[in-house]
């Protein structure tokens, strides 16, 4: 590691007046960040870390019907204050990584991050969330720009992420035998007026809609709408643990399972 | 009945408490007054040619204490290889130098090129990035056929070619074995690879040394599996140090699973610069380190042919390897493919005919060398992947043509130069298919397919050769060192013991299960006795831990410590009952003279031991033996395996349900340590079969550097595993009867595992032949669909 300053301010003007200096970084849970740090692949003036910072953690149901995150809230305070409000979400955080990566990683670091094998882009992009950060709001269908890139300006923090809550809704995730990040992980949402279906971990532009499956989803709820359906394997990851052939087909199989799950 | 204490008592493993509470101390926890930290600067690249290496602007760096590179060492040997191998025209093996820092060139991602020590580890590398280094890149020699061939780019370009050896074993009459295939009734011949393997012990390597400018003495505390033989190869052969002079610790150290064995850069550089820079040296390997630095496993490509006749038969085998060395030979690394592997071939089978060779390759690739098994899973592997070929050809049950095959006959001398001495294959099986129910397993077939899942039933046989060596046999076919044991058994005037072993315990559970011998032959309580390992300053002497050799060699030397003590002791108890020597009997810790109620106790006969007031006057006071053990043959433990696993159709995913293992071990001392020993052998299986790749691309780039992509096997891979070790032909030639234990796992699982899976996808209807390890869901729906 390379040496920095650290700052832990406890609200997001604090928050955002640090992070105003050169080089300053957001630091949330550090569970990304802090390796790369000691692998000594950035080296940030400042870390401000986001976890002091009461109005950023915690889960709530709003007057709509929408449940809103702090964009500082562990995955693992997800898992359980969201179980009943939007199980599926919460059964998706409950997913991810191990029990101490859950205590510390948080929902802003992992959408902020946009790792294409990362299971929230797909929740929040199949759910049609809202980004809230510290200047606007961002609709999810523009937030997510590709591999590691979002619509977040320098120094801006995702202080709330806001989902909608769906009929029924599941996350079917097919284990990267090593990181047990997602190989493909596919979330299906089915609200009044439509489906939405979103993929990680298969393709190179990051989290993606699966458009031809909403479409048929949205005509007909059943596993075997898809049965015609397929991805092209052109644009899809293919790497040590899988080929490109073998992630398309695995989007097709956990989308149909998670169409059924949902039934 | 189960013993509560002593030999064959499931006693708690006593060091756990340490282990599992935080009190370990392991080489990182020490710290010396004043110490600084080395960092290596490692190449980042698999092959180059370096023009120059400026250091100036990293010495004037804050906190620098000293910038080694190559030149620094011109006048040091380099790192040893401890086996020669002899290839098959005669000739020795090629054996390029291995500097402990690169000179002239880099061989592998990994490959240190320059040192800096300074007062801290991060000052150490911010200096490190200040190193220019000015490399040309050179092609990477990865693929080992190509890098066989005429006109390949050199790993070395001092030698002829990358070949180290091209080696033979086992029949010489090519004729013969040619006429014997081409009129087989059937042959069976299958490619396959053995994947590469990273060890991955859970504490990484650490080096800490200190020389002493007043006596001109040096300590190196080091994760070692074999502190002597460190101390011995470091000293002999990399910086000409007097033994004696120099002190090497093992403390506790975190896994080895062979990693450990090797006698590594890292460790000669400490030594050499605690003198240098007057100043204890530290280095401690990060995880990413290890991934590069750290000896590997396994990389066999081989083709294997077996013959049988009409009768099913087995006639000849014949198998032609290439193993990968990787870019140096490390310290036991030409001894795998070859002594490891070949004389292994022969199986469990009766097979006449047996030929082995094999080519040993340099490529710009970490070093290969023994990784808990090391050669006889490769060659368990090849022949048992082979014979469930051959089954599934003719349409024959595997256990049968298993069971036609077996040697029955002990001792049994195989075409590939061992002799077992000793075996039950038959009784082996035989708990096998009752401990994993093979009677009821087409029942769970139709239960799994129910579910829409094939499931497959995997059977494997394995043996090996362990306890390693006779010193004799083993000096003939190249090894440069003994392989005896030695331990000192010191009785205190009150009754305890401490015994002083060459066998050091990274996990085995030595320190509970040696106590048990030694309590037992005197019958008293093990808490009495303590065992001492790990430190060349306290043990007599020690070739270490490996090989499954601890018990059945070290033992033995402790055997023998404690008989010499108790011959001694009763000539003691003796003088002190009035009775003559030969009536004096030992039992339950109470000399007594035979045939009359005159006795006296242990701790009575230690104390006249070191109080001799009453005392024969023909005997020296004192009570402490040393024994040296060479053992007269190898040991062969010996074992059927049984997998069961579930393969998703949709995904090619593998669960494993059920794993069985039937062990012949011979006698056994503590039957809980062995089911552990086991169960950790057989989660390594696991991930080799199912998980573990070590793979580089075409550049010799790693593409599993990490966790993150280099999967190690987790509990939940795993199933709970139904073990019986009630199968025992007691070893005939060491004195507890005992095979060894700790390797079985590691080598009788990955067959079951593979022709597991390979029966479940025949059984939905899919002919393949083959899938290389690991057998990922990604393989198998490949396989499946191609
Ligand atoms: C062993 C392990 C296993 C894992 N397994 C999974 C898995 O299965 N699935 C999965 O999805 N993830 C997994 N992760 C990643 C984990 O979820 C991380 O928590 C997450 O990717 C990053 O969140 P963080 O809060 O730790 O962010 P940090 O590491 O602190 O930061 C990551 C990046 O986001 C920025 N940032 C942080 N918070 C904010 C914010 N509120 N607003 C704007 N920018 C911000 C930082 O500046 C940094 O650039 C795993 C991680 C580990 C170590």
């Amino acid at each position: 590691m390379y040496n920095f300053e650290f700052e832990k301010p406890s609200t997001i003007a604090d928050a955002v007046a640090a992070l105003g200096a050169e080089d300053a970084q957001a630091l949330g849970g550090g569970q990304t960040l802090i390796p790369t740090l000691k692998q000594r692949l950035a080296s940030p003036s400042a870390l401000v870390s986001l976890s002091g910072i009461a109005e950023m953690i915690g889960v709530c149901v709003e007057d709509d019907g929408s449940v809103a995150i702090g964009g500082a809230t562990p995955h693992a305070v997800v898992a359980r204050e969201a179980a009943s409000s939007y199980p599926a979400l919460a059964a998706l955080a409950g997913q991810i990584g191990d029990p101490a990566v859950r205590n510390r990683g948080t929902i802003g670091g992992s959408v902020a991050n946009n790792d294409p094998a990362a299971c929230y882009p797909a929740g929040v992009l199949g759910s049609g969330a809202t980004i809230v950060t510290n200047t606007r709001e961002i609709a999810a269908d523009d937030f997510f720009e590709g591999m590691f890139s979002t619509a977040l300006e320098e120094g801006e923090i995702i202080t709330q992420v806001r989902f909608p809550v769906p009929q029924a809704a599941c996350y079917e995730k097919f284990l990267q035998p090593a990181s047990r990040f997602a190989l493909v992980g596919v979330y299906v949402a089915r609200f009044a007026d439509g489906v939405r279906v979103a993929v990680t971990g298969a393709s190179e532009d990051g989290v993606f809609r699966w458009s031809e499956a909403e479409a048929a989803l949205s005509k007909e709820f059943r596993a075997d709408a898809l049965m015609d359906l397929k991805i092209n394997p052109m644009n899809m990851i293919g790497d040590l643990h899988g080929s490109k052939e073998y992630r398309a087909h695995l989007v097709s199989v956990m989308t149909k399972r998670a169409v059924s799950a949902c039934l | 009945m189960p013993k509560d204490s002593g030999i064959g008592a499931s006693s708690k493993r006593r060091e756990d408490v340490r282990f599992l509470t935080g009190a370990g101390n392991y080489t990182d926890d020490i710290n010396a007054h004043g110490q600084a930290h080395v960092y290596f600067l490692r190449s980042d690249i698999a092959h180059g040619r370096i023009n120059s290496i400026n250091t100036s602007a990293a010495e004037a760096m804050p906190g620098v204490v000293k910038v080694f590179t190559g030149k620094d060492f011109e006048g040091v040997g380099g790192m040893p290889c401890g086996w020669e191998v002899t290839d098959r025209h005669g000739a020795p093996m090629q054996e390029p130098p291995h500097p402990i820092l690169a000179q002239g060139k880099v061989r592998h991602v990994g490959d240190p090129i320059a040192a800096v020590v300074a007062d801290s580890l991060e000052q150490a590398r911010d200096a490190a990035e200040a190193i220019e280094v000015d490399l040309d890149e050179l092609p990477a020699v990865l693929d080992m056929k190509a890098a066989a061939q005429e006109g390949a780019t050199l790993v070395h370009d001092d030698l002829k070619n990358n070949i180290c050896y091209d080696w033979h074993l086992g029949e010489e009459d090519n004729d013969k074995i040619n006429g014997i295939f081409a009129n087989a009734a059937h042959v069976t011949t299958l490619d396959l690879v053995n994947n590469r393997l990273v060890a991955n012990p859970m504490e990484p390597r650490v080096a800490l040394a200190e020389y002493s400018r007043g006596t001109d003495e040096y300590t190196l505390y080091t994760t070692s599996q074999n502190p002597h033989v460190i101390r011995l190869l470091m000293c002999a052969f990399v910086l000409g140090l007097p033994e004696h002079k120099v002190r090497v610790v093992a403390p506790d150290v975190g896994g080895g699973f062979g990693t450990k064995i090797f006698h590594y850069a890292e460790e000669a550089f400490c030594t050499f610069a605690a003198k240098a820079c007057n100043r204890p040296v530290k280095w401690t390997s990060s995880r990413s380190e290890a991934f590069m630095s750290d000896a590997q496993g396994r990389d066999h490509v081989s083709t294997i042919e077996l013959a049988l006749d009409a009768d099913n038969n087995f006639i000849a085998l014949r198998t032609n390897t290439y193993a990968n060395l990787g870019a140096y030979l490390s310290t036991f690394s030409s001894s795998v493919p070859t002594w490891l592997h070949g004389t292994l071939m022969a199986g469990n089978y009766k097979t006449p005919v047996i030929q082995v060779n094999v080519k040993a390759m340099f490529t710009n690739t970490v070093p290969v060398d023994a990784y808990r098994g090391a050669g006889r899973p490769e060659a368990t592997y090849q022949l048992e992947r082979v014979i469930d070929k051959a089954a599934r050809e003719l349409g024959v049950d595997p256990i049968a043509l298993r069971r036609q095959n077996f040697v029955t006959q002990f001792p049994y001398d195989t075409p590939v130069a061992l002799t077992y001495d000793t075996g039950d294959y038959h009784g082996t099986m035989d708990k096998l298919e009752a401990a994993a129910d093979i009677a009821g397993f087409a029942a769970r077939r139709t239960e799994s397919e129910a579910k829409g899942k094939l499931r497959g039933l995997g059977i494997n046989c394995y043996i090996e050769a362990c306890g390693i060596a006779p010193s004799n046999i083993v000096g003939m076919l190249g090894a440069r060192a003994g392989l005896y044991d030695a331990a000192t058994v010191r009785v205190n005037a009150t009754g305890s013991i401490s015994v002083m072993v060459g066998a050091h315990s990274h996990g085995q559970g030595h320190e509970t299960a040696f106590p048990q011998v030694v309590a037992d032959m005197i019958g008293i309580d093990e808490s009495m006795v303590e065992i001492v390992h790990g430190d060349t300053s306290k043990i007599p002497f020690g070739m270490g831990t490996y090989g499954s050799r601890s018990l059945a060699v070290c033992g033995s030397a402790m055997v023998r410590a404690t008989e010499k003590v108790i011959d001694k002791a009763k000539k003691i108890a003796a003088h002190l009952l009035e009775a003559s020597e030969a009536d004096i009997e030992l039992k339950d810790g109470q000399f007594s003279v035979a045939g009359t109620d005159k006795s006296v106790a242990w701790g009575d006969v230690t104390l006249t031991a070191y109080v001799p007031h009453n005392f024969p006057l023909e005997v020296e006071p004192g009570l402490e033996e040393t024994a040296f053990y060479d053992p007269a043959n190898f040991t062969y433990p010996a074992g059927a395996y049984a997998c069961e696993v579930e393969v998703d159709p949709e995904t090619g995913k593998v669960s494993i349900e059920a794993f069985t293992a039937a062990d012949d071990f011979g006698n056994i001392i503590n039957p809980m340590i062995v089911d552990g020993q086991v169960h950790g052998g057989i989660g390594q299986g696991i991930g080799q079969a199912l998980l573990e790749n070590c793979a580089y691309d075409e550049n010799g780039q790693l593409l599993s550097a990490s966790f993150m992509d280099y999967a190690m096997p987790r509990a939940d891979d795993v199933p709970f595993y139904g073990v019986d070790h009630s199968s025992q032909t007691p070893c005939t030639h060491n004195p507890l009867g005992v095979k060894g234990c700790g390797e079985a796992g590691a080598i009788g699982s990955p067959p079951a595992v593979v022709n597991a899976v390979l029966d479940a996808l025949n059984s939905g209807g899919k002919a393949i032949d083959h899938i290389d390890m690991p057998v990922s869901p990604s393989r198998v729906w490949t396989a499946m669909n191609s």
